[in-house]
């Protein structure tokens, strides 16, 4: 390397003291300690025991591989047993990991093992080169780049250069409008859920989501939290997953001189209110609740809002309240809604109204 | 190479002079070179100079981890149906007995019940995710702490962080497919993020869940972009990450006969070969038998994924947990803008922290390059309390990190330590500010404190434990000089000096002031160097001063 190195490699320590061999430096390199010898370099018995040693432990490998291949044809799948201190596991899991456990990490300790003790541990120093090549040869491959593109004419003929500089820009698009058929607009899928079919002539009951059943108000306990569903909605429905995203609602009754909120009061039915259970932050079902203080928290980011009020956010990081659904009883005195939330449920977005 | 000879003598002569090979091997190691030149290939790499440092095997870890992932992956796809299609469970798992649920969830039940070994591969796969991660911020932390992201390396920094961001986003996919209670609430917590963009987050949602949320789409995509995306552009940044490091060869600390132009240790073949591989078995092996005993993400405890149910203590893996901090403690600011549109900046600023976050890390190297005006190549690594500033400026990151971690676990801090949440919440809201701010000073003090002490030892030697009376009654204790090779580790780093700005008028006199831009880079340099940053280290006057006298110790 005739490259002269020095403006770019710094030396291992600074100048006050950077001729490695100035005589009376007393921080100067020593250089490299001579090597020493371990046990097994001088001592042939110490090397024999190394060598069994390791042969030892690919040894119990193998026969961990024969434990793992016997495990897998004699434990059932389905045997569950206690191991103290891990609990109930299953049988076959237990022994199948813990067999290719050791059959593997033998392997390793052995070929480690080997490597420390037997193998040469002499310490051999190679030579760095700086990465930068030298100033000829960069000047040797910047007149070689510069021939090729001036044969191109790439910087001579501007109109070529710019127009194929527009269209590999453009190109890409293409790419990015395939994309559009992924999914379908939103339009106002996010704003209506499936309790806009219900009118004042053709009201949805509210169905309980255990037993499945229409509710009477009487069926609602004071300082309870019952989850509803749209009537109609069952189970094994195609877009049974998309609808109960939005559609889910909970249930709370409040003794209605408790509720602060008089618009809150009056969308419910004799201090029953109906809001949607899918939190306003991210859309995480809420199924805290707490029955003196009638808070409801989101398990997930730990949202809190008070449904006495409105289902205010008091804590958390959700930015507003639960929708509430307006309901009453038809003449069965089944709880019906009449119409949709008044506002869409779940995550804000842009479009959503403010 | 082959000889001209061939052509002119025809099918009589063999086309080689090579000499008659030895054996077997070597006549098989020929027909090999013959076709893709081996033996040149192998010449200077056979027995390549590795130098031996405990903290290399965190790198190792990760790659291992990325091949067991792999491995098992593989696996996992021969059974595993990623299809959001409805079915019915009728499996050995009997509390699930007749419940409707996904295909991919009943197919992840079926890996983990009917498939013999198929829960260990399944585990297998999951720990060795975590590990990965894990061993990749780890792994990170060391090239970090000890400068060796500086020139020539700092390409690999910004493929390994890659490596790391694409590592992250693979794990929170992979647990998303198997459809169970947690993950899709996961999933439903990206909707929420997306939903907040402005103006086109509704679009993007549409978008990638093929229609409103959860759709039918998400599963199978998620997985085409889980074990085919995002793994292929893995394995290419890996390949790159380690051709360089083969290139760049390893840094190593500064110790006796140890330069910025040398390199070393032991070669290749065979000690590192034995001791490399060696490793990838023990680390498959722990990670087995970790997988035998400990459980990871039971999905059968969690239930099939419902939108209108959840269970409580829905966490990510920890490598997300930063994020989920950032979500959980923001307040819920939503504001109206042009009339009737919704900003959920309560969402969407902890979505643009999470990119930053990650930004910074990536492209520190550039920066510290920029404040410190260090052309240079390095390849002897920085004891961290060399480098206070540095140092201290990781260890207020990773502070960050924990403090946002603790955000996200603020459920779990909560249940098990019997703490108020409101609290715990507020209380990560004043120290996201404030912590990584105290930490950044004690580091940077303490790393001082060190050098300082440093300094100490080279100059006066280390305590030797031996009292001695001197003869008019003084107790001291000796001090041991310290060995050549151990003064000489001591003071091997550098101290370099701050840019200082140029002077207000150039040599004409005419008056010219330094920009914005130079002013806080002087500024940032001084914070790096100046005299505030490092201690002096010991001369060779001091030296001489302290141990030529009399009456020194």
């Amino acid at each position: 390397m005739s490259h002269d190195t020095s403006d770019n490699m710094p030396e291992a320590h600074d100048a006050s003291h950077g001729a490695v061999a100035t005589h009376g430096d007393p921080f100067a390199d020593p250089g490299l300690p001579a090597h020493e010898p371990r046990r097994t370099d001088i001592d042939e018995r110490a090397a024999k025991r190394a060598e069994r040693q390791v042969s030892l432990l690919f040894i119990v490998s193998m026969l961990a591989t024969i434990g793992f291949i016997a495990s897998y044809v004699v434990f059932p799948i389905d045997e569950i047993v206690y191991i103290f201190p891990i609990g109930h596991v299953s049988s076959l899991n237990f022994a199948l990991g813990l067999t290719l456990g050791v059959a593997l990490f033998c392997i390793g300790a052995g070929a480690v093992h080997w490597a420390r003790t037997l193998m040469s541990d002499h310490e051999l120093p190679a030579e760095r080169h700086p990465i930068e090549a030298d100033d000829e040869l960069r000047a040797d491959v910047i007149e070689q780049f510069k021939t090729g593109a001036a044969e191109s004419g790439f910087g001579r003929r501007k109109m070529l250069r710019n127009t194929l500089i527009g269209s590999m820009a453009l190109v890409p698009l293409s790419g990015v409008v395939l994309l559009r058929d992924l999914g379908p607009l939103p339009e106002q899928k996010l704003a209506h859920t499936g309790w806009d079919k219900a009118t004042p002539q053709n009201p949805i009951a509210l169905v309980n989501m255990n037993t499945n059943k229409p509710m009477k108000a009487e069926d609602i306990i004071q300082g309870s939290l019952t989850f509803a569903k749209p009537e109609g909605l069952e189970e094994d429905a195609e877009d049974f997953q998309v609808q109960i995203a939005k559609d889910a609602l909970m249930l709370v009754r409040i003794a209605p001189e408790d509720i602060k909120d008089n618009q809150s009061r009056e969308l419910g039915f004799e201090g029953i209110l109906a809001y949607s259970k899918i939190c306003t932050h991210v859309g995480c079902p809420i199924s805290l609740y707490e029955q003196q203080t009638h808070h409801a928290l989101c398990p997930c980011h730990q949202s809190t809002f008070d449904l006495a009020d409105g289902a205010r956010v008091i804590f958390g990081p959700a930015g507003h309240p639960l929708p509430q659904l307006k309901i009453t009883t038809d003449e069965q005195g089944y709880l019906v809604a009449t119409g949709d939330f008044d506002e869409p449920v779940g995550p804000s977005y842009w479009e959503r109204p403010r | 190479m082959s000889s001209a000879s061939g052509t002119s003598t025809g099918a009589t002569k063999p086309s080689s002079t090579r000499a008659k090979p030895a054996n077997k091997v070597e006549s098989a190691a020929d027909w090999v070179d013959g076709r893709l030149g081996i033996y040149t290939l192998a010449k200077s790499n056979l027995r390549k100079i590795f130098p031996d440092h405990w903290s290399f095997m965190l790198g190792e870890i990760c790659l291992y981890t990325f091949i067991i992932i792999i491995l098992t992956g593989v696996y996992l796809t021969l059974f595993f149906k990623p299809s959001m299609a409805e079915t019915v469970y009728h499996g050995s798992y009997v509390p699930l007995n007749g419940i409707r649920m996904s295909e991919a969830y009943a197919s992840t039940m079926n890996i983990s019940f009917e498939v013999r070994g198929g829960l260990l591969i399944r585990q297998i796969h999951h720990w060795a995710a975590i590990v990965f991660v894990a061993a990749m911020l780890v792994h990170m932390m060391r090239v970090f702490f000890t400068g060796a992201f500086r020139k020539p390396r700092e390409i690999n920094w910004l493929f390994g962080a890659g490596l790391l961001f694409l590592g992250m986003f693979d794990g929170f996919m992979g647990y998303s497919l198997p459809d169970d209670l947690l993950s899709g609430t996961g999933i439903r917590f990206m909707e929420g993020a997306i939903l907040a963009v402005p103006i086109v987050g509704s679009y993007l949602a549409m978008f990638l869940y093929g229609g409103q949320f959860p759709g039918t789409d998400i599963v199978p995509r998620f997985f085409t972009i889980h074990v085919l995306l995002i793994p292929g552009i893995m394995l290419g940044l890996l390949v790159a990450h380690l051709i360089l490091v083969f290139y760049h060869k390893h840094t190593q600390f500064a110790g006796p006969g140890r330069t910025e132009k040398n390199v070393v240790g032991m070669p290749l073949m065979p000690v590192y070969m034995a001791k490399a591989g060696g490793f990838f078995f023990l680390v498959f092996g722990v990670i087995a038998a970790i997988s035998a005993i400990a459980t990871v993400n039971p999905i059968w405890a969690y239930g099939p994924y419902r939108p209108d149910q959840v269970s409580t203590d829905a966490q990510p893996d920890w490598y997300m947990g930063f994020s989920e901090g950032l979500i959980r403690v923001m307040p819920g600011w939503e504001i109206s803008v042009w009339g009737g549109h919704t900003l959920n900046l309560g969402v969407f600023i902890p979505l643009m922290v999470f990119p930053l976050v990650l930004a910074v890390i990536w492209l520190y190297p550039f920066v510290e390059a920029w404040v410190t005006n260090d052309k240079r190549e390095h390849h002897i690594a920085d004891r961290p309390r060399n480098a206070p500033v540095r140092t201290a400026f990781g260890a207020a990151w990773i502070s960050l990190y924990l403090i946002l971690l603790a955000g996200g676990g603020n459920d779990l801090i909560a249940t098990h330590l019997h703490l108020s949440i409101n609290t715990i919440t507020y209380a990560v809201r004043i120290g996201f500010f404030v912590v990584p701010v105290v930490v950044f000073v004690i580091t940077k003090r303490w790393c001082l404190g060190l050098q300082r002490r440093d300094k100490e030892k080279v100059l006066h030697g280390r305590e030797s434990g031996i009292i001695k009376r001197l003869p008019h009654g003084e107790f001291i204790e000796v001090h041991a000089e310290l060995s050549a090779q151990d003064k000489f580790k001591l003071t091997a780093h550098e101290q370099p000096q701050p840019i200082e700005l140029p002077a207000e008028v150039d040599e004409n006199g005419v008056a010219r002031k330094a920009g914005v831009l130079a002013k806080t880079r002087s500024k940032l340099s001084e914070g790096f160097y100046g005299e505030s940053a490092q201690i002096a280290k010991p001369t060779a006057e001091e030296h001489a001063e302290i141990t030529s006298g009399h009456g020194h110790h």
